[in-house]
């Protein structure tokens, strides 16, 4: 789960890393006020979750509390890639002598938590990995011990030299890494980690993104969860446990299982469609699942036919055809509808199926070559 | 043979009083899979189906000596389940578990192989060897014996190749699902070198899908060290960028992870990509030079 940079900064202050002082606010008169408390040039930034907000004009400089005020106004209510700018965050704009990256991800590879670290902070980290990644240093850490000072020093080491800011970097370090473990974070960072021109560190921009799977006992963290960046369709599709996701073509597909869900995308393709979705129904198959999912799929205005592949496993294809053909009675869909049952119970599917005249597919390409054609039909 | 798993594979059951431990647990005992025992804290000294009941996964290797375990329990209490299960002396633990926090999979992944025990998972199908034993919730049915080596990030995906296979003839030595999370305990290499190293084994199926850069990696170690053929399938070509679909791990970041670098690399270790599952069994035909 993402959440906005004006959360991430809270969990981070949370655990003790230097943040300059900020308030996040939902009206330009609020904006003034900060800036007047805070007493000095302020930054006024946009809180959405999209990157490029700067490019965007959603991150202004205000050296007085009447620019603050400016700035506020002009970017609330912003529309920055397709989202609505709700609130601001306005925040000391500290001087900046040096800005450094530090970072931590879980790596597939070794398996471990990563520390990277680089000087060459305040630009996109993931330009600097691809054209000079000998300046990110990356360091594994040992998920039962932690970070140890001594490895934090040495990290710190890498990108300063003065030996009090050394210092204070590495305590930032060790914090960050206690942030990390502490939210059950997929990715945190600091980007940049600037030093004042009188050598202080403080955080400036602060990213988090939260294991999803680790929400359940962070229900603090789980309560941060913006849905306003989310449509209706998403929302309602993640309430009930489908895993949803639009795309722009016009075959609508209702699958069970992440991977043969996008290889049905792929075998749309293959066939000559365009998939109208990915959605990926889960292991089991409710009835109210089964209409949900019908329901997301035909609120898509572009999909011209339906493909419904379920391979039974733990999901019994018995239990989706009940939830099929109830979905079907309940609100009857004017579109075709092509089946495929197979797996676990596929022969008390099929005999439901045959009671209300219907038929699955033997296969996965009949099926999918059959939706593609009645869509075309459709069009 | 086979890899990690056969008829002499005595399995614990963790969760086996819950409604997909039970259900499952039924399935496997048909399948024919030695179910030795079974654990859920609190209900030691039950039966279940006339499997005994253990409240700890150390009491149940003690009693009946089981090497194997499978887990069932519910999300939140999969990190301990797991744990308990990697120290309690067994050789292979299947975590069937979806939605185990990745930190203490990290944390389970590293005890584990200090103490040299197999983690399958989690949130996978899990294992079988046909005709063997089943440690998974795969639907038996679908898979023959034969000599084909097929290992998977997915769970129905790999149903639906394992059903092509089948149609074609062609039976399998084991089917692992090795899992969708960002860690998991056995990956795509560990398996490929079981198989290389299973007289049972004549071919192997890579099924891979994007995110992660487990695919090139694999194309790698298939190009220095497998002898057998092997030929693969990449889920998700027409994925959009930056969105996960359904997998944790399967979310192409930065323009790394698409299907076409994994394709790619995987051409160019002399390993064929099928472009529907469908078309599996001509390319291991080709492939096997029948």
């Amino acid at each position: 789960m993402k959440i906005h940079e004006y959360q991430a900064r809270e969990i981070l202050s949370e655990y003790g890393v230097p943040i300059p002082r900020f308030e996040v606010v939902d009206d330009p008169g609020d904006a003034r006020r900060v800036a007047e408390e805070i007493g000095r040039m302020v930054v006024v930034k946009a809180q959405v979750h999209v990157g490029g907000r700067g490019k965007a004009g959603g991150v202004k400089l205000a050296k007085t509390p009447d620019e603050a005020h400016a700035h506020a106004t002009a970017i609330l209510g912003m529309d920055i890639k397709g989202l609505t700018v709700e609130r601001v965050m306005v925040a000391d704009a500290v001087d900046i002598e040096s800005e450094y990256y530090v970072g931590i991800v879980v790596d597939r590879a070794t398996k471990m938590p990563v520390y990277m670290v680089s000087a060459a902070g305040g630009v996109d980290i993931e330009e600097v990995a691809a054209t000079t990644p000998e300046r990110i240093h990356k360091h594994p850490v040992d998920p039962d011990k932690g970070l140890s000072a001594a490895e934090a020093q040495e990290l710190a080491g890498k990108l300063d030299t003065r030996s009090h800011v050394v210092r204070d970097i590495a305590v930032v370090i060790e914090k960050l890494y206690d942030a990390f473990t502490g939210s059950d974070a997929s990715l945190a960072e600091i980007n940049p980690l600037v030093v004042t021109p009188d050598e202080q560190v403080w955080a400036i921009d602060a990213k988090i993104n939260i294991d999803d799977n680790a929400l359940f006992r962070h229900p603090d963290i789980a309560a941060m969860r913006d849905p306003s960046g989310e449509t209706d369709d998403l929302t309602r599709a993640r309430e009930m446990g489908l895993s949803y996701i639009k795309l722009d073509g016009d075959v609508g597909c209702i699958v069970n299982g992440a991977g043969l869900a996008m290889t049905t995308m792929d075998v749309i393709k293959y066939y000559g469609g365009e998939p109208a979705n990915f959605l990926d129904i889960g292991g089991s198959s409710s009835p109210e699942k089964m209409q949900t999912a019908i329901d997301i799929i035909t609120s898509d205005s572009n999909v011209k036919s339906i493909l419904i592949n379920i391979f039974g496993g733990i999901t019994r294809c018995d239990d989706v055809a009940r939830g099929f053909v109830a979905a079907l009675k309940e609100r009857p869909v004017g579109l075709p509808i092509v089946v495929r049952l197979t797996g676990t119970n596929a022969v008390e599917a099929g005999r439901i199926l045959a009671e209300h005249g219907m038929k699955s597919a033997s296969t996965m390409d009949e099926a999918v070559e059959k939706a593609v054609e009645l869509g075309r039909r459709q069009a | 043979m086979s890899i990690f798993l056969d008829e002499a594979t005595r399995v614990c059951v963790q969760g086996i009083t819950g409604r997909d431990g039970s259900f499952h647990t039924r399935a496997m005992v048909e399948y024919g899979t030695n179910v030795v025992a079974g654990v859920t804290p609190g209900k030691g000294g039950q039966e279940m189906d006339g499997i005994p009941v253990f409240d700890t996964v150390g009491e149940a290797v003690e009693a009946t000596k089981a090497n194997a375990t499978i887990i069932f329990v519910p999300a939140r209490f999969a990190a301990n389940a797991a744990m308990e299960a990697v120290e309690s002396g067994v050789k292979l633990v299947v975590v069937v578990s979806e939605g185990v926090p990745t930190l203490d999979v990290a944390r389970i992944y590293k005890r584990a192989k200090e103490l040299g025990v197999r983690m399958i998972g989690p949130n996978c199908p899990g294992i079988i060897s046909p005709g063997k034993s089943k440690l998974g919730i795969m639907p038996g049915s679908i898979h023959s014996r034969g000599g084909i080596g097929v290992v998977s990030r997915s769970g129905t995906l790999t149903y639906e190749v394992v059903d092509s296979l089948g149609r074609a003839g062609m039976g399998q030595s084991t089917v692992i699902g090795i899992g969708g999370d960002p860690i998991i305990g056995t990956n795509f290499i560990d398996t490929l070198e079981a198989f290389e190293g299973d007289h049972e084994t004549e071919a192997v199926v890579l099924i891979g899908e994007i995110g992660g850069t487990d695919e090139e990696q694999a194309a790698e170690f298939i190009k220095a060290k497998m002898t057998k053929p092997v030929v693969s399938f990449i889920a998700g070509r027409t994925a959009p960028p930056g969105k996960r679909m359904g997998h944790a791990g399967a979310i192409i970041a930065g323009g790394k992870g698409t299907a076409q670098e994994k394709m790619d690399a995987l051409a160019a270790a002399g390993v064929p990509v099928a472009d529907r599952p469908s078309e599996i069994p001509g390319l291991l035909k080709t492939a096997l030079g029948r």
